[in-house]
């Protein structure tokens, strides 16, 4: 297909969706779909055939629409009329759907979500815009939104430093987590001069609590294949590759069916729109391992290895897949790349703040009323995300502390939330911007315990290559232990502090860099916590079951001695 | 040989032909699709977790030998990743989310009472090989915490009672296990 013909193709789906006087639109996302979004399709489209209505309304089944703890979700458009969101629609109100809104012009009241609500009002869509609003398991909705209109432009009016450069001047930085300018890696892959070179997106998304990425390639798989075609023109590759853990297997079936899609149009695969372009991409599987997420040691999974990182440099840039240069971006990234192209740099480089430009997508969850899938432009305050969009924490509770950036992150307490979310801000306090996960919590919650949790979980991760990460995870976490347990002593707190260093400074890959990091925030901002689970054995929180004791206390001249001051008779120097 | 190796994993070892088995057929297909390439060591792994339900090491063997990879190598990879089991799993597995959401919303508590019910601890299978338990780091439906995959259907917002009451269910219905001649 060529440029004209894709044009053509999205005129003639615009116009075939404007014949419809009205679509029901159906989040079928996993947490939808777990909630019963199927039953709920069904019976829609059950109604619709028995009372003849096919002609004039359609269901499609989308991606997210964001309320996730509000699902299913479904979202009502007639014509000359505003949206309408529905939410926890059961087959029940699905029914009433058809016959108040659809047949009479009634929208069912008790379960509208109000559009202005600041859940939706605050939020900018780049990233999502499709999302919940086309069908990811159709070319043709997403070539009616203006999909791989960016691609074309670039083959034909950019050349791949004009395509380097735009994305370099929007400023736009890895939404990873790492935050590392995009147009300036794009380019360094460019210039190496080398005869094959690679394409990878990291769809590993392993912080417990983050699933944009998920998100975004279940709900708009094509907009992610078109933003790797575009780097691949820019840096001169011709193979891609998606890496999708494995935890999220609908995603990799999404993308699958649209990369064969997009071959069957030629949008992917041998001469692109008829130009001299070729691209191909191979979705590849990951098996369970958070360390996977980590460049080097995802480009290992791909070559069928054991996912254990090496050092760098050589960076991937240099010497990545197979020895070959190899340009790594997350997914949500790529995701950015089609908007940047569309509407220029300059258009993305308006939201944001100085340093960090466009918009961040956030996976909000934990004690907060409104958990679901939200995307702010940077530098919005952390406040206006709790409890504006977030709606404040439920059951009456105190906001005690945000988590950003999972294992890698730290934790947030209230007297910072006016900070602008933004990479440099939450640098400084101690946290991380991460891949988006934003988990709320009240106070419930007990910091020592949160640090414990995350130190489990590195553990658990450490590909055990390095013995900083494989030793000092292991005893920061039975420091930690100790200190929930009720037989924590004061010098447990000197010894973590020692080990936070050690470990941070020392260890291979960023697992092992930053597995202190909740540790070091949360005594930075919740000393008080720890030592009075050490000082009085008791857990503030009331979250800890505090039933062990200290066994010795060791002084520094090194001998031995009991919790009651009484010095053993046999002493050791 | 127990029974429920028979029934369940054997890869047609007992009468000395692996190529029997049905399933290698699939494997085969994986193999075929990535033209015998080393680096699809995983995705063939993969397959053979599907079809087979664990990797057993005759299974281990096969791969090996067809890409020409070291058994070594083989077995290393299968055990740094999560996801392959060298042990058989139950005929129904339960995977508590302990992602943070989760966590923040009580999944401990989830495990907690499924060790009480059923007597297990997360990574192991009840000694009549039906029920298994595992934890997952997060499966990505946060929105929906706390959230627990139950023979690998999402099911979120999940209460410590019902999730057992539904494992009991399952476990109440299902067929009795092929006995192998």
């Amino acid at each position: 297909m060529n440029r004209v013909e894709l044009q053509e193709m999205a005129e003639k789906e615009r116009e075939r969706q404007a014949a419809f006087r009205c679509r029901l639109l159906c989040c079928a996302s996993t947490p939808c779909l777990s909630s019963g979004a199927t039953a709920v399709i069904d019976k829609l489209t059950n109604e619709l055939k028995e009372r003849d209505l096919n002609a004039t309304v359609e269901v499609v089944s989308t991606g997210c629409m964001g309320p996730c703890s509000r699902g299913p979700v479904v979202t009502v458009q007639v014509q000359d009329q505003d949206d309408v969101i529905y939410e926890n629609v059961t087959p029940d109100v699905a029914a009433d759907i058809v016959t108040k809104h659809v047949v009479e012009n009634k929208p069912v009241e008790e379960h509208v979500l109000p559009a202005d609500m600041p859940f939706f009002a605050k939020q900018e869509k780049v990233v999502l815009k499709n999302s919940g609003l086309i069908d990811p398991s159709r070319l043709e909705d997403y070539i009616a939104h203006g999909g791989y209109t960016a691609l074309a432009e670039c083959l034909r009016e950019m050349s791949p430093e004009q395509v380097c450069e735009a994305v370099t001047a929007s400023g736009l930085r890895g939404r990873g987590g790492a935050g590392f300018p995009t147009g300036l890696k794009w380019d360094m892959v460019r210039r190496t001069q080398r005869d094959r070179k690679y394409v990878v997106a990291n769809g590993d998304e392993g912080d417990p609590g983050a699933y944009m990425d998920r998100t975004l390639m279940e709900s708009d798989p094509h907009r992610v294949l078109e933003g790797m075609a575009i780097a691949g023109y820019a840096t001169g590759a011709e193979q891609g590759y998606i890496y999708v853990r494995g935890e999220y297997p609908v995603a990799a079936e999404r993308l699958q069916r649209a990369i064969r899609m997009a071959e069957r149009r030629g949008l992917l695969g041998s001469r692109i729109l008829e130009s001299g372009f070729n691209f191909r991409i191979d979705v590849r599987i990951g098996a369970g391992a958070f360390v996977c997420g980590e460049e080097t040691a995802l480009m290992a999974s791909i070559m069928g290895k054991r996912g254990q990182p090496v050092p760098r440099p050589p960076y991937p840039a240099q010497s990545g897949l197979w020895g070959q240069p190899t340009l790594i971006n997350n997914v949500e990234t790529f995701g950015n790349i089609a908007a940047v192209i569309n509407n220029g740099p300059q258009w993305f480089a308006e939201y944001g703040t100085e340093k960090s430009k466009g918009t961040k997508v956030f996976a909000l969850a934990g004690n907060v009323v409104n958990t679901g899938l939200i995307e702010v432009p940077m530098g919005t305050t952390l406040r206006e995300i709790v409890y504006e969009i977030g709606g404040g924490i439920p059951d009456g509770r105190e906001f005690k502390a945000a988590q950003t950036g999972g294992p890698s992150g730290g934790c947030i307490p209230a007297s910072f939330l006016d900070t602008p979310v933004d990479y440099d801000s939450l640098r400084a306090l101690g946290s991380i911007m991460g891949s988006g996960g934003l988990i709320v919590m009240d106070d419930r919650s007990c910091m020592p315990d949160v640090a414990k949790f995350f130190m489990a979980f590195c553990m658990d991760e450490s590909c055990g290559k390095c013995a900083p990460c494989r030793v000092g995870t292991v005893q920061m976490h039975r420091i930690l232990e100790r200190i929930t347990n009720g037989s924590g002593v004061p010098e447990d707190l000197d010894t973590l502090e020692e080990l936070c260093i050690m470990v941070g400074e020392t260890s291979l890959c960023a697992l092992g860099q930053s597995a202190p990091n909740p540790i070091r925030s949360t005594l930075r901002y919740f000393r008080e916590e720890y030592e009075a689970h050490i000082r009085d054995r008791v857990c503030p929180a009331g979250a800890c079951t505090m039933d062990q004791v200290p066994l010795w206390e060791y002084r520094t001249n090194g001998h031995a001695q009991s919790a009651n001051g009484a010095q053993p008779e046999t002493a050791t120097a | 040989m127990s029974t429920r190796t028979a029934a369940k994993g054997a890869t047609g070892a007992e009468n000395g032909n692996l190529i029997d088995d049905p399933r290698f057929k699939l494997i085969d297909r994986t193999l075929k699709r990535y033209q015998f390439q080393q680096d699809a060591l995983i995705e063939v792994l993969h397959t053979a977790q599907e079809a087979f339900g664990y990797l057993d090491k005759e299974l281990l063997v096969y791969v090996a030998h067809q890409l020409k990879l070291p058994l070594s190598w083989v077995y290393g990879v299968a055990t740094f990743y999560h996801f392959f089991s060298l042990e058989p799993l139950g005929d129904h597995s339960c995977n508590v989310c302990l992602g943070t959401a989760c966590y923040v919303k009580g999944a401990a508590e989830i495990v907690a009472l499924l060790q009480e019910e059923f007597g297990i601890e997360p990574g192991q299978t009840t000694e009549d090989g039906s029920f298994s338990v595992a934890t997952a780091r997060c499966v990505g439906s946060c929105g929906l915490a706390p959230v627990v995959v139950l023979d690998g259907e999402v099911m979120g917002k999940v209460e410590p009672e019902a999730i057992v009451a539904k494992v009991k269910e399952r476990l109440a219905t299902r067929s009795p296990r092929a006995v192998a001649a």
